[in-house]
């Protein structure tokens, strides 16, 4: 989340799409029902179902799954062409004004370097024009047609209304009254919040639909903004936290990046992370890069680390591709993996098309399942009938169970959505041999680096030098963990202003992260988290709800990355001179000297608005970005793709081209290709997700759940049934080109058919939470089903949108 | 005394302890009901072991009442066939009260109100078994509508009946050398003479 | 549960009057219907809390489940589909639905068992299981269809609004996780003024059918639902005027002294007839006759 949690209440209107809040999110969502009642805001859900969000909601649109970036498309066509933009904050805090590359082009379907064979773009259009003081070149008017502007405009206009609600399924009246409702928040004083959820990460267009979203919440000027900003709600309690430690393949902590493989040079590494401004007077903060990456490499390695080893650089692995979850099953299919440690994680149930993880799984030599509970994926070799018809015999795998406590058995710190971290303490202490996640990882450690100590190996270096300075080595406590990703100075940090002056004693923890150094004297495990445990002790353990703003911002209670921030981007939430643009929600503002106000500020906090600093710091041009520039794999501008499986034969915005029909730029493995099925042998649009009763594959281990929501269901129109000859309750049978899975049927009113360029396009709801293992019915996984296909950037599956058959068991 | 050959035989064995049977169940059911029906009679609960014993058998018994006197029914239903002599009897019912019997129509093995005492039972003991199956939670879910007439109608039959015995037990008291036809199957002539003088002359073959 | 922690109003089964000197503010719940996002929290707290454990069941083609009240789920959510003109105007309409705590209890009224349902001066209706017969005249006495008879030990459940809660001062544990705050708690004075700026506010979004439901019938109720049209109950199940049935009115009402009347008359006048007008016994000169014939 730009934003946070408590910070919904502050909005006039909250726009549910791509998640169902309600249902997923149950306890923030009162957040949306406090600005209901407090500001009278309105709630605008737009999805497949009518949902729990939906049932609570003002408006409801229905939409077709995977066309989420046709409706966005369509409602940015709207905002431009019926002039519903916020001008000011699109013209000062936006690359609107800026001048593309000359050969950036878009023509049917394809941006421009497209390479058909690769499956992916030569970006070097997709770029701004510079002069030659290194600055992008500008029209402040937005009447050349190469500015950024013009080019959007010209991109959305083929979004119109009619082609909008063909593709989409969305009747247009209901499209062109949510258009009408968004619109109304591009005045200064009126803010418009939008969660979402898997709904949009989980599509092969997954970062691009929310790309589209970012587009509007910027022509709206609602970034920055209290009430404003592009939230996602994060799925799981610690999400938002594994994901700041490092959860993309390619990262490193505190989204610091990895090299690749043609990176070798430590020093062009770091000036390739460390970008000028592209603006005069521009604050570029990743200039800094050096500094937290040189501290994070003193945390893992301490005195090993030296500026004459390029502070080990070379131990770090240089990626050749992205090793998410998609392409590790992949290569354990291909069997080229011996063994797996699935560490609070259930992948048999959780990745995409179950046959082929289970495939993979058999293929291992040993798996560690590191959980509390066992899981389907520990279980993957007992037959469970038709549930799991796996053959032990033909099954060679060792599987190892380690049982870790559960979150209330340790402590430790968890960060929310709206990146607050919150510690929290230990209730009880584990069951019976279990031990905590990082216990079990450190003792593994620990015997790993003896044996590479007694018996070297292909490359101990990294490994027998890693800096591990806990009291028990084999039980480092959350404590020690917490204190070391906050940072620590090696050496007397000296102010540069002024000489003699020590700002923090060697030993001592670093305020903040700007107090990190590049030459070695600071280590840091995670520069965002640095201000959480500083000299004054345990931020994130900080319990004070005072509000005196009444925005909900309580800066005393837990931590927020960065720096207790609690909206980013807040210089937005002020107009260029420096005021609020709505006083009674005024986030920060300029007092003539420096910046301050309800959160702490998102920008250099001494620079006067006369200085024409840009608020979005992060971009070395200072603005943020409508055009991507060469940051998203399928192109700058978000474009309408089918989803792979879809039930129309060609992409509307491209009829006449076949290979525009689905994201250019999605990586697709060998053999998964034919393993999509067509609208002709599987008619209809799945989707799948969760219920409010149950969380993911875990709580069909618990009773209360179980009783509450005992059985394997899917939801079908009355509409479907009946062609069908389904009653509620029946047994049916889903299946898709992967497999299938049995259930009973729920008949409802709230899906239904919708129009899709002239034919009728039924959708079948499926939730996930069943599987074999647990005290609730038995059930199929889900994940039988779904296509083993992700986004182009991420690698996100593609579970929300595929094609299947029904029919009665 | 009690043996006098001469006394003439008005119930055999079988018929006695049917009467007897369904005598006891009905006391059972009446002790246990009225806890049910008013709290001033909840304590009679505890003749039965509490209220739970007390809701336990009071269904079964009533069943078991309902099949024994299924028995008398069958036995005694041609006996108590109205006829125009018993309707003059039961219009003149107040002469009777007030111990003037002298005057009364002749009756055969039962007057009037014997027989009207016989449908009322009938009568009540269907309607009770019926609404009783109705209210029966145990074993039976009717919906609810059902339920409630049930109850009202399982409650007021059972108060009639009740009453209806209360006269029943009295009219035997009242009636002097009545009871021991329940006791003994047998009644003296002259008691026949006196109340059945019909049934009299046909045990007797005199007038 | 203990009956000293609360005053007692009104008793099962009982003539006389309870303790009633002390002053205790009515209680209730309001549920709002328009906030309610069918989360079934409310029904994990309520088995948490009350340490009951419903069956783990199937699913009959809804979201509803357990499908219905039980011993064990003194509340479920039902979920109703409503249509209107528009189909995308559509409405899910979800109620908790559990024992609505009437102000004149059917249950109480039906009940034969004195002690086993009990009505506390703060307006809570309570059962006592350890006082229970089984009989379930509750559950034909209640206009809700709430109360149900235990398959385990053939005792009557429902909700108890946690009147062990509300004894020491908090509230009721569906109360307390509802994570929207659909489900409020208080007196019943500050819920219905709650209930009244709830109404004003769904009036403001054009909701003008909404208002509050807070039967009459039953002399009101200590749960109440906020309802986005309140002249449409049964559209999410509820009885649009309910009050306990005549027939239970009779059979618990004016039956009962007339009845305990009637056959103490039947009884006394029997008595009274005899010791007025003496036994009726065989005529003296009957025996004699007879006995003169077998002389003969």
């Amino acid at each position: 989340m730009t934003n946070h949690w408590v910070d919904i209440k502050n909005a006039d209107l909250v726009i549910i799409m791509g998640g169902n809040a309600a249902e997923a999110h149950v306890c923030g969502f009162k957040w949306v029902v406090e600005a209901k009642e407090k500001r009278g805001a309105k709630l605008i859900v737009v999805d497949p179902r009518f949902n729990r969000s939906a049932a609570v909601s003002d408006y409801y649109a229905p939409i077709r799954p995977g066309t989420d970036i046709a409706f966005l498309g369509g409602v940015i066509n709207y905002l431009l062409t019926h002039d519903r933009i916020h001008h000011e904050y699109v013209k000062a805090y936006t690359d609107s004004t800026f001048l593309v590359h000359e050969g950036f082009d878009f023509e049917d379907g394809f941006f421009s370097g497209y390479d058909p064979d690769k499956r992916s773009y030569d970006k070097s259009t997709w770029n701004y024009q510079k002069g030659k003081d290194g600055y992008v070149l500008t029209d402040e008017t937005l009447q050349n047609p190469r500015c950024v502007f013009q080019l959007m405009k010209r991109h959305y206009s083929r979004y119109t209304p009619e082609l909008v609600s063909q593709i989409t399924g969305t009747p247009q009246d209901r499209f062109l009254k949510v258009c009408e409702m968004i619109a109304a928040t591009a005045a200064g004083d009126k803010t418009m919040t939008i969660l979402y959820a898997l709904g949009w990460t989980q599509h092969s267009v997954g970062s691009q639909n929310i790309r589209t979203m970012a587009m509007i919440q910027l022509l709206l000027g609602n970034i920055g903004q209290a009430g404003g900003g592009i939230n996602a709600l994060r799925g799981h309690s610690n999400v938002q936290g594994i994901t700041d430690m490092c959860l993309l393949t390619t990262n490193l902590p505190g989204y610091l990046s990895l090299a690749k493989e043609d990176e070798q040079d430590f020093k062009a590494y770091l000036d390739k992370r460390s970008p000028k401004p592209l603006r005069p007077n521009q604050l570029s903060y990743w200039q800094n890069y050096p500094k937290f990456h040189v501290s994070l490499m003193k945390a893992w390695y301490g005195k090993a680390a030296t500026p004459e080893n390029d502070f080990c650089f070379d131990w770090l692995p240089k990626f050749d591709k992205g090793y998410d979850v998609l392409h590790m099953f992949e290569r354990m299919h291909q069997g080229k993996l011996n063994g797996f440690i699935a560490q609070g994680f259930n992948p048999l149930a959780a990745v995409p098309n179950s046959k082929k993880v289970a495939n993979a799984l058999a293929k291992l030599k040993f798996l560690v399942v590191i959980d509390p509970l066992a899981t389907d994926t520990s279980e993957f070799w007992q037959p469970a009938g038709e549930y799991n018809e796996a053959d032990p015999a033909s099954i060679q795998t060792t599987v190892f169970r380690l049982p870790a406590a559960c979150f209330a058995e340790e402590e430790g710190s968890y960060t929310n959505s709206g990146r607050v971290i919150q510690w929290h303490w230990k209730g009880a202490d584990p069951v019976g041999e279990s031990k905590s996640d990082g216990d079990i990882v450190a003792s593994l450690f620990v015997r790993l680096r003896e044996m590479y100590v007694q018996e070297g190996g292909a490359f101990p270096d990294p490994i027998v030098n890693l800096h591990w300075p806990y009291r028990h080595p084999e039980e480092p406590s959350p404590e020690e963990v917490a204190r070391e990703y906050n940072g620590y100075a090696l050496q007397d940090l000296e102010d540069p202003k002024e000489k003699g002056k020590i700002l923090v004693k060697a030993g001592e923890q670093v305020p903040s992260f700007a107090f990190l150094r590049d030459d070695g004297s600071t280590a840091c495990g995670n520069w965002l988290y640095s201000g959480s445990w500083t000299p004054a002790g345990n931020m994130m353990a900080r319990r004070d709800p005072s509000d005196p703003s009444g925005l909900g911002q309580t800066l005393n209670w837990g931590f927020a990355w960065p720096v207790n921030r609690r909206i980013l981007y807040n210089r937005a939430s002020a107009d260029p001179a420096g005021r609020p643009w709505d006083a009674k929600r005024k986030v920060i503002a300029w007092n003539g000297s420096k910046w301050g106000g309800n959160d702490v500020p998102d920008f250099k906090p001494d620079s006067a608005p006369e200085d024409g600093m840009g608020p979005f710091i992060m971009n070395p041009e200072g603005v943020a970005r409508l055009f991507a520039v060469g940051r998203m794999a399928e192109g700058p501008f978000p474009e309408h793709y089918e989803p792979f499986e879809s039930p129309l034969d060609a992409n509307p915005m491209h009829p006449n081209n076949p290979k525009a029909r689905t994201n250019p730029a999605a990586r697709v493995f060998k053999g998964d290709m034919e393993q999509f099925g067509t609208a002709k042998d599987f008619p209809y649009v799945a989707t799948t997700y969760r219920l409010a009763e149950h969380y993911h594959f875990w709580t069909k281990n618990v009773a209360l759940n179980a009783v509450v929501q005992p059985e394997q269901f899917v939801e079908i129109s009355e509409e479907l049934a009946k062609e069908k000859g389904i009653a509620a309750g029946d047994q049916v049978v889903v299946r898709s080109n992967r497999g299938k899975i049995k259930a009973v049927a729920v008949v409802t009113k709230r899906i239904r058919a919708l129009d899709v360029a002239g034919r009728k396009v039924h959708t079948i709801g499926i939730p996930l939470h069943w599987g074999f293992v647990g005290v609730a019915k038995p059930g199929y996984l889900t994940n039988t089903l779904t296509p083993y296909v992700g986004d182009a950037n991420v690698q996100t599956p593609e579970f929300k949108a595929f094609l299947v058959n029904i029919e009665k068991a | 005394m009690i043996r006098d050959p001469k006394d003439l035989q008005r119930y055999t064995a079988q018929e006695r302890a049917n009467h007897w049977v369904v005598g006891i169940c009905f006391i059972l059911l009446a002790l246990s009901g009225l806890a049910f029906f008013h709290p001033a009679f909840f304590p009679l609960a505890q003749i039965f072991g509490g209220g739970v014993w007390a809701r336990i058998l009071h269904p079964f018994v009533g069943v078991l009442m309902t099949l024994s006197f299924l028995g008398l029914f069958i036995r005694f239903r041609a006996l108590n066939a109205m006829t125009p002599t018993d309707r003059e009897w039961l219009s003149r019912i107040g002469e009777m009260a007030s111990g003037n019997d002298h005057g009364m129509p002749e009756q055969g093995k039962y007057n009037g109100g014997q027989k009207l005492m016989f449908w009322v039972m009938s009568a009540s003991i269907l309607l009770l078994f019926v609404s009783g199956i109705l209210i029966w939670r145990a074993y039976f879910g009717f919906p609810v509508g059902l339920v409630r007439l049930g109850a009202v109608v399982h409650a007021a039959v059972a108060a009639i009946m009740i009453a209806f015995i209360i006269v029943h037990v009295y009219a035997a008291i009242w009636v002097k050398g009545t009871v021991r036809a329940m006791w003994y199957g047998t009644v003296t002539r002259a008691w026949a003479k006196q109340h059945h003088r019909a049934w009299y002359r046909q045990m007797t073959g005199k007038s | 549960m203990a009956l000293q922690s609360l005053d007692i109003k009104q008793r099962s089964a009982t003539t006389t009057p309870s303790p009633s000197m002390r002053q205790t503010p009515e209680v209730a719940k309001l549920i709002d219907i328009s906030r309610c996002i069918g989360c079934k929290a409310c029904q994990v707290a309520c088995m948490e809390w009350n340490d009951v454990r419903d069956e783990i069941g199937s699913v009959d083609g809804t979201y509803n489940n357990p499908t219905d009240l039980t011993a064990a789920s003194w509340t479920v959510m039902r979920f109703y589909e409503k249509e209107n003109a528009d189909p995308f105007d559509f409405e899910w309409l979800i109620r908790k639905d559990g024992c609505m705590h009437c102000a004149d209890p059917g249950c109480l009224k039906a009940c034969p068992a004195p002690g086993a349902i009990v009505q506390y001066a703060n307006g809570i209706v309570d059962f006592h299981q350890e006082n229970c017969i089984g009989c379930g005249y509750c559950i034909t006495g209640c206009p809700f269809n709430v109360p149900r008879i235990s398959k385990k030990d053939s005792k009557a459940y429902k909700c108890t609004l946690c009147s062990d809660r509300v004894a020491v001062g908090l509230e009721p544990a569906c109360v307390k996780t509802c994570p929207t705050g659909a489900i409020m708690f208080g007196s019943k004075e500050q819920m219905t003024f709650q209930a009244g700026s709830r109404i004003t506010e769904l009036h403001g979004r054009g909701l003008t059918k909404a208002g509050l439901y807070d039967p009459p019938g039953v002399g009101g109720t200590h749960v109440m639902y906020v309802m986005k049209d309140v002249g449409d109950p049964g559209a999410i199940g509820l009885p649009t005027d309910p009050g306990i049935s005549p027939l239970v009115s009779v059979w618990k009402g004016v039956s009962k002294p007339l009845a305990t009347f009637a056959l103490a008359a039947v009884a006394l006048g029997s008595l009274f007839h005899y010791v007025t007008k003496g036994p009726n016994e065989v005529s003296k000169e009957l025996e004699d006759e007879l006995d003169k014939e077998d002389v003969k």
